[in-house]
């Protein structure tokens, strides 16, 4: 009877563990390393008046030497050299930071009064956040259209109690707060459900506890409830910031000309200018953007754990 | 007064004493949920210093009257007294309880240190003083070398001791106690429940605990309360709950006891003096010498510990009374007592404990044997609820 863990039958290489790992592996080599790869090349490519509309890069094991020779950072260069690319990616952050937090703002007392919800109301509460996923995104954002433009039904809602007057249009339809606007409400449900799933599994008696031991309740939310229900906020919050950085949809339709965007970028450089090698390296440059602070917080977490 | 009853633990009974003030005062506490009565006009009075348990099956309504005290739940009728002040409004966090929760509930966030601090913390105390009381507390149950864990880096028995340190930093004027011990193993149970004792009395507490185990409540405790269904039916020292039960139901939960209904034959005295009463056990004729508290014809309830009757295999010299012959059915062996269930002619079973006072038997009583069963005058008890 020496070490039972030495002979335990989960320590043993097993190739069918092996195979379950490499699932999820797999996955991110498809679709995620592959693509990206593409577009690395790409951004490293030349614009040709060509399907696709780039030299070509790399043709075969033979012609490596050409292959190396031939890459050039110009793309990257010139995203340096002119300044919309940059105030776009910062303006892109902004944007996100902006949002992130009102949706937490938002989505957290939402949260918190579903987890408190009777345990039977629970279910249905879940459902209502979910239930906007069953119309297209697409055509929810239409739908702000209709509410926000300045004859829509936010202004004729506004008339009709007489907070303006029948001439007056409320003036937000293709600004940066219409882009709010789509953005939180779109976005919503990713806050709330992660915030929901750490509300959820708190164990209510720390509350009595904290209150037992002299703590009033507003003061037991910030020293209890808020750092137990950290990991649904960071989770929330990464879910959110991260697609919203390189939203397209939201700005083009519901924000105005000078809402700058690297999304809407992109699509302009891809679809408007075909100049795909510049469109990749702006698409590069995002994904670096994003990931690098990702994996250095992970880290972290990682070393306080 | 010749005979007490039981071991006195310590001198220290001051609900005798008609002039002393209550500490803590439930005053016909109703408190209903929806429909249901969880606690039924409940008076009662807890004594500063006093070790106090609610002892009772789940749903009794025990820890519902706790946590009216603590604060969580207001009764619906009636009145806490907290020092002959009505407590009934002021929030938990207000009120000079704390309470070391059933599933502990420590602060999964923070080191053993903080959880323990936590309660100071929020007194605005200086941070000095905090140390040294943290300081303290963790001395106190022997902690100190686990300041800077997480709760979930302790083992079960560890984590009670953070939680019963919590409770106590504040050094509160009642101390209560949820099924403080109901996650720990019997040893360590036994353990602390002793070093609970000693702290109590060190630290000249009151501890009201809330316990549905009777060796617990009857170690630990000065005086017990016996709940069932949100009534209080019996409030008495150890020893009295156990020797004198009040009631077939008080009788019947705290420890073994083989329970003969029938009806009282004849009485010695007057209803209310000491005397012998003689009871008809629907064949078994009973003597008990007791306070009467029945007149003949009463439909009773005969009670006897089954170690206070003794088994053997010969006849008694008297066999008229208080004794009864059948044949060993079942033999359970605990170790230390061995209990016999005998049963009788007309198919009742009696329960009798020896104790194995010795290793070795000469003639080891076993089943299917014909035993004697046979007990004192003042061994039994007349029952009348």
């Amino acid at each position: 009877m020496a070490s039972v863990s030495e002979t335990h039958p989960a320590n043993k290489p097993n190739p069918a563990r092996w195979l379950v790992v490499a699932v999820p592996y797999l996955w991110l080599l498809l679709f995620f390393v592959a693509p990206f790869l593409i577009i690395f090349k790409i951004s490293l490519s030349e614009t040709a008046i060509a399907m696709p509309p780039y030299t070509p890069l790399f043709e075969g094991f033979g012609a490596f030497g050409d292959f190396v020779s031939e890459l050039d950072l110009d793309n990257y260069l010139f995203l340096t050299d002119d300044p919309l690319y940059i105030e776009a990616y910062l303006s892109s952050l902004r944007i996100a930071v902006i949002s992130t937090f009102l949706l937490l703002l938002i989505g957290y007392p939402m949260a918190l009064a579903m987890a408190r919800a009777p345990t039977m109301l629970r279910p249905t509460l879940v459902m209502l956040v979910i239930l906007p996923f069953w119309t297209s995104f697409l055509i929810r954002v239409y739908a702000w259209i209709g509410i926000l433009k300045p004859d829509g039904l936010l202004t004729l809602l506004f008339q009709s109690v007489g907070l303006l007057g029948a001439d007056d249009q409320v003036q937000i339809f293709r600004t940066d707060y219409a882009v709010f606007v789509g953005i939180v409400y779109s976005y919503l449900p990713f806050m709330v459900l992660p915030l929901y799933a750490a509300l959820e599994k708190m164990d209510n008696t720390l509350l009595e506890a904290a209150s037992d031991l002299g703590c009033p309740p507003w003061k037991a939310f910030w020293k209890i409830t808020f750092p137990l229900s950290l990991p649904g906020v960071i989770a929330g919050s990464m879910i959110c910031f991260i697609p919203i950085t390189g939203e397209f949809v939201i700005p083009d339709l519901l924000g105005g000309a000078d809402t700058l965007m690297i999304g809407k970028t992109l699509w302009t450089e891809f679809f408007g200018n075909r100049d795909w090698p510049l469109a990749s390296a702006v698409a590069v440059i995002l994904l670096i953007m994003l990931v690098v602070p990702i994996m250095i917080f992970q880290n972290q977490q990682k070393k306080v754990a | 007064m010749a005979k007490s009853l039981g071991p006195v633990k310590r001198k220290f009974s001051p609900w005798t004493d008609p002039s002393a003030v209550p500490f803590i005062r439930f005053e016909n506490i109703t408190k209903r949920f929806g429909d249901f009565t969880a606690v039924d006009n409940l008076t009662l009075d807890i004594y500063e210093r006093e070790f106090f348990s609610l002892l009772g099956p789940s749903g009794c309504g025990k820890t519902t009257l706790m946590r009216m005290l603590a604060g969580f739940e207001e009764p619906t009728e009636g009145r806490i007294l907290l020092q002959g002040k009505d407590i009934s409004g002021v929030p938990p966090y207000r009120r000079p309880t704390n309470m070391m929760f059933q599933s502990y509930a420590l602060f999964p966030h923070m080191t053993v240190e903080k959880n323990i601090a936590f309660g100071l913390e929020q007194d605005n105390l200086p941070k000095g003083e905090i140390t040294t009381r943290v300081e303290e507390m963790l001395k106190l149950v022997k902690l100190e070398q686990f300041a800077k864990r997480k709760p979930n880096q302790l083992s079960g028995g560890q984590r009670q001791r953070v939680a019963l340190a919590r409770s106590l930093a504040k050094r509160p004027k009642v101390l209560l106690l949820d099924e403080p011990l109901g996650a720990l193993d019997k040893k360590l149970r036994e353990e602390t429940q002793f070093e609970l004792m000693d702290l109590q009395t060190k630290l000249g507490l009151t501890f009201l605990i809330v316990t549905h185990d009777q060796e617990e409540a009857m170690t630990v405790s000065d005086r017990i309360a016996v709940m069932d269904k949100g009534l209080i039916m019996q409030v008495a020292t150890p020893a009295e709950i156990y020797e004198a039960p009040n009631s077939r139901y008080v009788a019947d939960f705290i420890g073994d006891i083989n329970i003969l209904e029938g009806t009282v034959a004849s009485t010695g005295s007057a209803l209310g003096a000491p005397g012998t009463v003689r009871i008809d056990c629907e064949g078994i004729a009973v003597s008990v010498e007791q306070e009467c508290q029945a007149v003949v014809g009463d439909k009773v309830a005969f009670a006897v510990r089954p170690e206070k009757v003794r088994i053997s295999p010969d006849q008694p010299a008297d066999t008229s009374v208080n004794a009864v012959y059948g044949e060993v059915w079942d033999i359970g062996y605990l170790g230390d007592f061995s209990v016999f269930l005998v049963k009788l002619a007309d198919g009742r079973v009696v329960r009798a404990a020896q104790a194995n006072v010795s290793r070795l038997v000469d003639r080891p009583i076993t089943f299917g044997d014909m035993v004697w069963l046979t007990w004192p005058l003042d061994a039994g008890l007349v029952l009348t609820r």
